[in-house]
């Protein structure tokens, strides 16, 4: 029985997946994945699918905000600007679904490189304000650039396609959705370990002493904030292709806030406490959803409650994990690994 | 009429009115070092506080107004006490989100008690507007400059020379050497926010005078952003300061700019104004520029 961590080498002690028994866990549930659009109806899918968007998304701000210590309040911009890059690629330009997905990647990076420009002078406080002014910037261009954006009215895209195959359906789609998960996170995971990931949080920790033991501030932070706003782009573009239209509605400021709050209520800086939070957060809407099923069957007239009660809620969730456990659900699933993993003999 | 006057001039009132609600983002940043981005649910919850005093129970003005602090003073203390305390010494994301998630609370609450819809104030300042010869301010922006004038003018002399605001300036300036000196901090702080919500309240007393209440009037506390990073965001003169310059900005790019582009430019100015500022002069006018060391 293992009953503490015995690692005698650096690459043991690194490695992504640490004994057999996650392997295998990973592995079925890598199968589960695999098995679940046979199983669910078009309802679980979509839901599904909405996950995927938001773990893409909040791993890219987890590496941001989590790992680096840069704090974003303009998530949503980023998320915009690589969804109207894609439609507008595929829309004017004619290019395929899936080298528009790269290019709203670069230029989402693109833009968050410009936006993290005040980071090498700022932090804290000024730089949350500061992304927080790029989020209002940037929904004011998607709103009056009409030329390009066709402002309110939005854009309609055509579905993705591969040869004469069309990815229609919430199934058809959950297929790219997962390709770009897997893609996305193990890149994310490995990153992490990586010198980059290193660097990230030396400057999380103190920027200053980082840069002290020759770690380039300019050159690191801007890259955090290029690959979480790749990784930004991404999710943003495939969300719209998901929903075949665009408009500058889908990128509001409490998009930001929603992305942050997966990220608190999940874990910052942990790639699997943004999963976590993903799912957590793009779920609890949806319970209270049904609940306000139940409500109206059982005492009509008062559903209407929940409307709110979803804001009420989601606001409590943040409020109580910063209080209460600050480290968030990941740290949660740590502690119950932990348990089972002593048990019965936990001293 | 000069149309350029005209527009300076309701820049300057609606500039009062923004360097007043910058105070209660001052007022609890100095004393607290927290940025209270609920800062505009705390405008609205006064607004609809004072609306159903006048409404509902028929009080005279006044008394509504004496209500209306009394409920910013104890949602003050509660936000202080049950919220913010036990972050104190977190990072500065973590109490810049926990500020993020009250409001989000806020406002659903507000929706759940008095519904989304939109409403009209009761009229509570004489309607004629003021008749200045070269410019006409509306009575609602004029009566709100006034009250901004008054309460920055009450806050800052309570600052200056009662014994709270000097505890209050003491424990800004030094926490530790404050403490040693007898100053209650927590009693420092808790006052802090209930002076950052009374003048929030205030704000959106007179804000719901002009432009009618909902639950979405919040909205322009992060506008107000802008005001408080040019004029410095521990500086009470830079908060009034600031306000009148983004007030006159915001209005000159609503007649130059809007007609160019076809509208909006005025919503958008004073984020424009505050990445220009955060890039070249993060701690604005006449902030305190921290220097640090390792």
């Amino acid at each position: 029985m293992r009953c503490g961590d015995f690692k005698e080498t650096y690459i043991k002690d690194e490695e992504i997946f640490q004994s057999l028994f996650v392997k295998f866990c990973l592995g079925m549930f890598l199968l589960f994945l695999l098995v679940f659009p046979f199983a669910a109806n078009a309802y679980m899918l979509y839901l599904a699918n909405m996950i995927g968007f938001a773990v893409i998304g909040a791993v890219g701000l987890n590496l941001l905000t989590g790992f680096t210590g840069q704090i974003s309040l303009g998530h949503a911009a980023f998320l915009g600007v690589g969804a109207y890059t894609s439609a507008i690629l595929v829309t004017r330009l004619g290019f395929s679904f899936w080298l528009s997905i790269p290019f709203a990647g670069l230029v989402a990076a693109v833009a968050g490189i410009i936006i993290g420009i005040p980071s090498l002078r700022v932090k804290g406080l000024y730089l949350c304000i500061a992304t927080l002014a790029a989020q209002f910037i940037f929904q004011f261009i998607f709103i009056h650039w009409e030329s390009m954006t066709r402002g309110i009215t939005g854009i309609n895209i055509p579905p993705p396609r591969i040869g004469s195959l069309e990815f229609i359906t919430e199934k058809e789609f959950y297929w790219i959705t997962l390709f770009f998960i897997i893609l996305g996170v193990g890149y994310a995971r490995n990153l992490v370990r990586s010198r980059m990931g290193r660097a990230f949080v030396a400057i999380r920790d103190r920027d200053l002493s980082a840069e002290i033991i020759g770690i380039n501030l300019f050159r690191y932070k801007l890259s955090a904030f290029a690959i979480s706003s790749f990784y930004a782009g991404v999710a943003g573009a495939l969300w719209v292709n998901f929903l075949k239209v665009v408009t500058p509605d889908h990128f509001p400021f409490i998009l930001s806030i929603q992305y942050l709050a997966m990220i608190i209520v999940g874990g910052l800086g942990s790639v699997l406490g943004s999963i976590f939070g993903a799912v957590f957060i793009t779920l609890t809407p949806e319970l209270l959803n049904y609940l306000s099923e139940i409500v109206k069957i059982y005492a009509p007239g008062h559903e209407e409650i929940f409307v709110p009660m979803k804001e009420v809620i989601f606001g409590l969730l943040i409020v109580l994990f910063l209080i209460f456990e600050p480290r968030g659900l990941a740290e949660i699933w740590n502690r119950i690994k932990n348990f089972f993993r002593l048990w019965p003999f936990s001293y | 009429m000069d149309i350029l006057l005209q527009i300076i001039v309701t820049g300057l009132a609606t500039g009062g009115l923004y360097g007043l609600i910058a105070l209660g983002f001052v007022l609890i940043y100095k004393a607290t070092s927290v940025l209270n981005l609920a800062m505009g649910e705390f405008m609205t919850l006064g607004a609809f506080v004072c609306f159903t005093a006048l409404t509902q129970i028929k009080a005279p003005f006044y008394l509504a107004l004496i209500l209306t602090l009394a409920s910013a003073v104890v949602l003050g203390i509660i936000v202080e006490r049950l919220i913010l305390r036990p972050l104190i010494g977190e990072p500065v994301i973590s109490v810049i989100m926990v500020t993020i998630g009250l409001g989000v609370i806020l406002k659903g609450v507000m929706y759940m008690i008095w519904t989304p819809s939109f409403r009209n104030f009761p009229q509570i300042f004489p309607p004629e507007p003021l008749n200045l010869n070269f410019a006409v301010v509306p009575s609602g922006l004029w009566w709100g400059f006034v009250f901004a004038i008054i309460g920055t003018t009450i806050f800052l002399l309570i600052f200056k020379f009662s014994r709270t605001g000097v505890a209050m300036r003491a424990t800004a300036n030094d926490q530790q050497a404050a403490l040693s000196m007898g100053i209650s901090v927590r009693w420092v702080f808790a006052l802090a926010w209930c002076f950052g919500a009374m003048t929030s309240v205030i704000g959106g007393i007179v804000i719901g005078n002009i432009s009618g209440i909902s639950v979405y009037m919040g909205d322009i506390g992060l506008k107000v952003l802008a005001v408080i990073i040019l004029g410095g965001l521990d500086s009470i003169g830079g908060a009034i300061l600031g306000g009148f310059i983004i007030g006159i900005l915001e209005n000159l790019t609503g007649l130059y700019i809007d007609p160019l582009i076809g509208g909006g430019a005025k919503d958008v100015a004073p984020f424009l104004i505050l990445v220009l500022i955060i890039m070249i002069r993060p701690y604005g006018l006449f902030g305190k520029e921290i220097i640090e060391r390792v």
